[in-house]
């Protein structure tokens, strides 16, 4: 596999098959113009790549691609029309992981492609360890491979078609008129049927091997074989992609553990895997950069509660809430809750008057001595100061699980199922038993609380953002701050986050 | 059919061990789920070919039965899921020392289910499995004069003997299977077992994918219509596999719908049946001339077809009707299958000869559900036809468990009973299926050979 360091032969690749289609890639290319090391924009990757790349490069690929397969997945769990799906992908596509076709002028469409492979490969390694893992990764490949034939150019599409050698039995002429009638009966397109038959062909595969077209019958299926016209080719390609990438996943899992590492990439791996195994978006950074930006507002103790009310998303209105009636908080929530606050703009002076208020029980003694030092620890003026960024959805769902007397976490996924509808009732208004509420409680049901959460977002911003659209754009919430920018921002008129997700400064370690 | 032992009123722990002790059919059932041998039958010498056919300890087990999943019903209510057995003699044994009410037959896991405990949480996983269906007649109830529940008659059957016919016909047709296995389920519907290896190897989606293809009739008790196969406007042309299907459900149709269960003579009958028709005028004038009068079934119908042929030379109105009336014979004869139970590995399904044994196709329309043979019945007969034979089974009984390895006794108790037709063709079935399963591996030997 590949290594982050120079390496002159090519490393052996003990899974590549090299008589399986689509390792044609460094033939020369058919359509003529241009002299392609990757001819086609479409790719199987079935064989490694073996080019040195660095460090960085290897972190960059890997992020983007896992950008887009993060979306990818928060949208494949939304129920969405067809076309808005799309539509989304395609965006989170363009911007993170663009594919030119051939044709393109003023691209580098082999450093394009050169990118998109690499990424693959990378995240095939930081995917293959569990079957969930596998699973999740080979659903978001499937879909990113067909959007792309999607939107392939007809040429190029059926050049690539071609290099993939399938071994499909085409139905010949004679078999094409003895079942006339029941091919024709099964052709996509009703009206046009006659005109179209004589040019259409068909091919002859086991019908397990395209059990999405045998299900809701859209095929003639006889003796076991399901006969596919090429309008539905599509999936048959999807399939052979399918199962491409499920058995190399498993033999990359396999030979995992022997591949001798360096600590370089391993923590890397790691990392993706993780984030993308809790169903957030890699983490961006949200360091209270309110003093670098003129332009945000300043935020005061005094502000705090109008915002809580009208921004804050579940997790930290809940702590907000739970300081007004308790009059304190325990050490994670403190510190959950004080993160957040600092990263939405809270100056430190500011903070400290919001939390004496908050812990209006104690005496000023006993504040100064055991929660101011607290305060300004969490704002980098104490210790080793660190200006420690706030807690992703991710961070907060996996790490330093609540306790019973705790009240930090995410309420989605640690409060039950009735206390959490009555939560969301009393404070985002859901009605129990709407048709709303019922879609919030499926998605904590299939464990995607960050998409619970979304949906919170969307029906308490009717005005702003569509069903679907997450915070604008088919973004799902990755991090209680960019929730809480997302719905101040669209109050203050602006769609923009003040604090755009970071990926250069990601935190590795 | 391998006709079910029907339960019997004299059901008790002792009716059920007699039934494991001397009728259970452990042989064949073990080569039916053992499938393939441990060898090729070439490779064994005259003796032990002869040993071969004579007791089951010689075949090798293979993951097909060891990794297999039984669950067993123990009294009326205790259910023990993953157990798995080594050998034929071990399951002979624990059958008889546990004694359950039924069992049932799961997948085959990449591991021993028994060892369940022992393996991380998720480790256990289903592998292989014959695709099952399941047909229940309580799925009929709306469409069924004559019983309702549980309850099952000789003319309840005309839509099960229906069912297994079109099924029958689409599994080895359409889906090329060849080793289908009927069974009576005991009480009132139909298993279909099937042993090919190709079916055994299907992963959920792809069973998934198949049911869906032959599941027709779909939609809960609210809702009239059930029959949506013509695409989003219930307009387009059936597919080739539906209309061959029409075909063959005509006569019944006719035979079983009209004539026999008699379904529109009633007025919650026929209100059912104008509601299929999408054409207000054709209803009204149907509605008004059945409201008072009590003409049957086939009248009724009849009555449709000659208002549709007014309708001849307005096309649209016309092929409307006609789609809308192939679609109701659709929905009241085509298979209502059970679509869970086929959709994943891992469903239980009862196993066959489990106080219930299968069905030959061919001869599905003479079934009687209630002329099956019970427990009760089976071993009366063996003791009143044998009764000689009664005083060495006594004496046997201590010894039963070592039983099936002593070559006393040639032949098997069941083949004195009226259980043996149903066991013959049970075991023409395995023959068949492992023949296929030998002749796999001989040519994947062969081909092993080329390397």
């Amino acid at each position: 596999m590949f290594k982050a360091t120079s390496r002159t032969a090519p490393p052996p690749a003990p899974y590549a098959e090299t008589s399986r289609p689509g390792s044609s890639r460094r033939r020369s290319s058919d359509g003529g113009h241009r002299n392609l090391k990757y001819p086609y924009r479409l790719n199987f990757y079935t064989t490694p790549p073996a080019l040195d790349i660095t460090l960085e490069e290897f972190e960059t690929f890997a992020i983007a691609r896992l950008k887009v397969l993060s979306a990818i997945h928060s949208l494949q769990e939304r129920s969405l029309p067809a076309a808005q799906f799309r539509e989304l992908i395609s965006t989170q596509i363009k911007t993170h992981l663009p594919l030119s076709s051939n044709t393109a002028r003023n691209v580098d469409v082999d450093e394009e492609r050169r990118g998109d492979e690499v990424g693959h490969w990378i995240l095939r390694l930081a995917f293959c360890r569990s079957p969930d893992l596998r699973d999740k990764f080979i659903r978001t490949e499937l879909e990113l491979f067909k959007q792309r034939f999607d939107l392939d150019d007809q040429h190029e599409r059926s050049q690539f078609l071609k290099s993939l050698n399938f071994d499909w039995t085409v139905v010949d002429d004679t078999e094409k008129r003895v079942y006339e009638k029941q091919l024709k009966a099964c052709m996509p397109w009703s009206a046009q049927r006659d005109g179209q038959f004589a040019s259409e062909s068909w091919v002859k595969v086991p019908w397990y091997t395209v059990p999405d077209l045998v299900g809701p019958r859209k095929v003639f299926v006889k003796g076991g074989n399901a006969y596919v016209p090429q309008s539905y080719q599509i999936s048959l390609v999807l399939q052979a992609f399918r199962s491409n990438l499920e058995r190399a996943l498993e033999l990359t899992a396999k030979s995992l553990p022997r591949m001798d590492e360096d600590d370089r990439l391993m923590p890397i791996l790691a990392h993706l895997a993780q984030s993308f195994l809790s169903n957030v978006s890699i983490e961006s950074n949200f360091f209270g950069d309110a003093d670098d930006d003129p332009n945000s507002t300043r935020v005061t103790a005094d502000m705090i509660d109008a915002l809580a009310v009208k921004h804050f998303p579940a997790c930290q209105y809940n702590l907000w809430n739970r300081l007004k009636r308790d009059h304190h908080l325990k050490h994670f929530a403190r510190l959950q809750f004080g993160l957040f606050l600092k990263a939405l703009g809270l100056p430190l002076e500011e903070a400290l008057v919001y939390w004496r208020r908050g812990f209006s029980q104690l005496t000023d003694d006993k504040f100064q001595k055991e929660y101011k030092y607290n305060i300004r620890h969490s704002y980098g003026q104490e210790g080793k100061r660190m200006n420690y960024p706030a807690k992703s959805c991710q961070q907060i769902l996996t790490s330093n699980q609540p306790g019973p007397q705790d009240s930090h976490g995410c309420p989605y996924r640690h409060f039950a199922p009735e206390t959490l509808q009555t939560f969301l009732s009393q404070h985002y208004s859901i009605s129990t038993g709407s048709p709303d509420m019922r879609e919030v409680i499926d998605q904590v049901k299939k464990q995607h609380y960050h998409l619970a959460c979304t949906r919170v977002f969307e029906i308490t911003h009717p005005k702003d953002v569509k069903k679907g659209e997450g915070l604008g754009e088919g973004v799902s919430v990755s991090h209680p701050n960019e929730y809480f920018n997302k719905s101040w921002g669209y109050e203050k008129g602006i769609a923009k986050p003040k604090t755009e997700p970071m990926s250069d400064d990601m935190h590795l370690d | 059919m391998p006709g079910p032992v029907k339960t019997d009123p004299a059901k008790s722990p002792e009716v059920m061990l007699a039934f494991y002790r001397r009728l259970f059919p452990y042989k064949p059932f073990y080569l039916w789920l053992n499938q393939e041998q441990g060898k090729l039958v070439s490779e064994y010498t005259a003796l032990e070919y002869l040993e071969l056919t004579l007791l089951l300890r010689w075949i090798a087990p293979t993951r097909l039965f060891t990794h297999r999943e039984f669950a067993f019903t123990l009294g009326e209510s205790t259910y023990v899921r993953y157990n798995s057995f080594n050998n034929a003699e071990e399951f002979k044994k624990e059958i008889l020392r546990a004694n359950p009410t039924r069992f049932e037959i799961g997948p085959v896991y990449n591991a021993r289910p028994r060892d369940r405990k022992t393996m991380q949480a998720s480790a256990l996983r289903p592998e292989k499995r014959e695709l099952v269906f399941d047909i229940d007649m309580t799925d009929y109830d709306e469409i069924r004069t004559c019983c309702s529940g549980g309850a099952i008659c000789i003319r309840c059957w005309g839509y099960i003997a229906a069912a297994v016919k079109v099924l029958d016909h689409s599994l080895r047709e359409h889906f090329g299977f060849q080793h289908l296995l009927w069974v009576y389920s005991g009480r009132r519907g139909i298993h279909c077992w099937i042993s090919d290896k190709a079916a055994l190897d299907l992963t959920d989606e792809q069973r998934k994918a198949i049911t869906n293809f032959l599941e027709v009739i779909k939609g809960g008790k609210e809702q009239l219509k059930k029959v949506h196969v013509r695409g989003s406007n219930d307009n387009g042309d059936l597919h080739p596999a539906l209309s061959d299907a029409l075909n063959d459900v005509k006569e019944v149709f006719v035979k079983t719908v009209l004539r026999d269960q008699d379904c529109f003579r009633e007025e919650r009958g026929w209100d059912t049946l104008l509601a299929l028709i999408p054409d207000k005028d054709v209803v009204d004038s149907l509605r008004s001339r059945w409201q008072n009068s009590h003409s049957s079934s086939s009248t009724k119908w009849t009555d449709l077809l000659k208002a549709r042929e007014k309708l001849s030379d307005q096309h649209l109105r016309y092929t409307k009707i006609v789609k809308a009336m192939e679609d109701i014979i659709l929905q009241y004869t085509y298979p209502r299958i059970d679509a869970e139970v086929s959709k994943r590995r891992n469903h239980l399904l009862k196993s066959p000869f489990v106080i219930h044994p299968g069905t030959d196709p061919s001869q599905v329309d003479d079934f009687d559900p209630a002329g099956v043979p019970t427990v009760g019945q089976l071993l009366r007969e063996l003791d009143q036809t044998h009764a000689e034979l009664m005083e060495d089974d006594v004496k046997m009984d201590d010894e039963e468990t070592k039983d099936d390895k002593s070559p006393k006794r040639s032949e098997p108790d069941y083949n004195r009973t009226s259980l043996r037709p149903y066991i013959e063709l049970f075991e023409k079935h395995i023959a068949a299926v492992m023949r296929d399963a030998r002749e796999a591996k001989r040519a994947a030997n062969s081909h092993s050979m080329d390397f």
